[in-house]
């Protein structure tokens, strides 16, 4: 079990798990967030290789269309 | 620029005379992209014109269409010119002495860590999602150094009061309500999105007087 503080809420998890893997059990679309893990932005392009370890502090922001 | 009726120094006068010379001083040194010309960028834009940002950077690749005059600071006789050239006469209506840079361009996960390279402050302010995310991801990746200021969730005719700013970093900030995407039957409407803007426009503002 890991546990990760997402936008200020602590969660557990069976293990450690891709960026993309939690965007898609959240059910998160992918191309339309910014997320960042203990402070710095995780690039698109590592999302499937960017592992969600124990103690880490995530902050997806979401975007909805509109301007 | 006809009729001019006042000079640059008079409305330099004026600004430091609501402003006090402290404060104007900053905010003439400033520089501020807005990307996206829309309901967002075009208020953005108006409000920091109307504040006498020094240096603003207006980027859109798009032009004024008809649907666009419900909340955006364009007018009927503009219609289908480049947003850029439409919004630079109307914020030189404002000042004329503004400097004023425009790129007529659609900006992508490729051009724009060079297109924002000058500027310290970036409004976000596109309209399609994916867009959004990803000149946010962009510039929290190769411009860390900048300041920059994003929207989400403006449309529709909803609590005016949902609308809020926060911080997301020590550098990023998001304006919105984070929710009401546009829908049929909940478009985007001059109110909600002139809000959200303000609260950008504000937003750069603070950071240029160094409040966070």
């Amino acid at each position: 079990m890991i546990t990760a503080r997402i936008n200020g809420q602590p969660e557990t998890f069976a293990s450690s798990l891709s960026v993309s893997a939690f965007l898609e059990e959240k059910g998160y679309r992918p191309d339309r967030v910014a997320v960042e893990q203990n402070g710095s932005i995780v690039p698109k392009r590592e999302y499937e290789s960017r592992l969600i370890e124990d103690g880490d502090t995530l902050e997806v922001v979401s975007f909805v269309g509109g301007g | 620029m006809q009729n001019i009726q006042v000079t640059e120094e008079e409305i330099r006068q004026a600004l430091v005379s609501r402003h006090t010379e402290g404060i104007q001083a900053r905010i003439s040194a400033a520089r501020v992209a807005v990307a996206g010309l829309g309901g967002l960028g075009s208020n953005i834009a108006v409000s920091l014109a109307r504040l006498g940002v020094g240096h603003l950077h207006l980027i859109d690749f798009d032009r004024v269409d008809v649907t666009n005059l419900n909340r955006q600071q364009y007018f009927a006789d503009q219609v289908g010119m480049p947003k850029t050239e439409a919004l630079r006469e109307n914020l030189l209506r404002i000042n004329p002495w503004l400097d004023l840079r425009t790129d007529c361009l659609r900006v992508t996960e490729e051009n724009a860590a060079g297109l924002l390279r000058d500027d310290t402050y970036i409004c976000e302010a596109f309209d399609v999602a994916e867009q959004k995310a990803m000149l946010v991801r962009t510039v929290l990746e190769k411009l860390p150094e900048k300041y920059l200021v994003a929207a989400s969730g403006m449309a529709g005719y909803g609590d005016g009061n949902e609308i809020h700013t926060r911080r997301v970093a020590s550098r990023f900030y998001l304006c919105g309500d984070e929710k009401t995407e546009a829908a049929a039957g909940r478009g985007l409407m001059a109110p909600r999105v002139a809000l959200c803007a303000a609260h950008q426009a504000n937003m750069v503002l603070r950071l240029i007087l160094g409040e966070s």
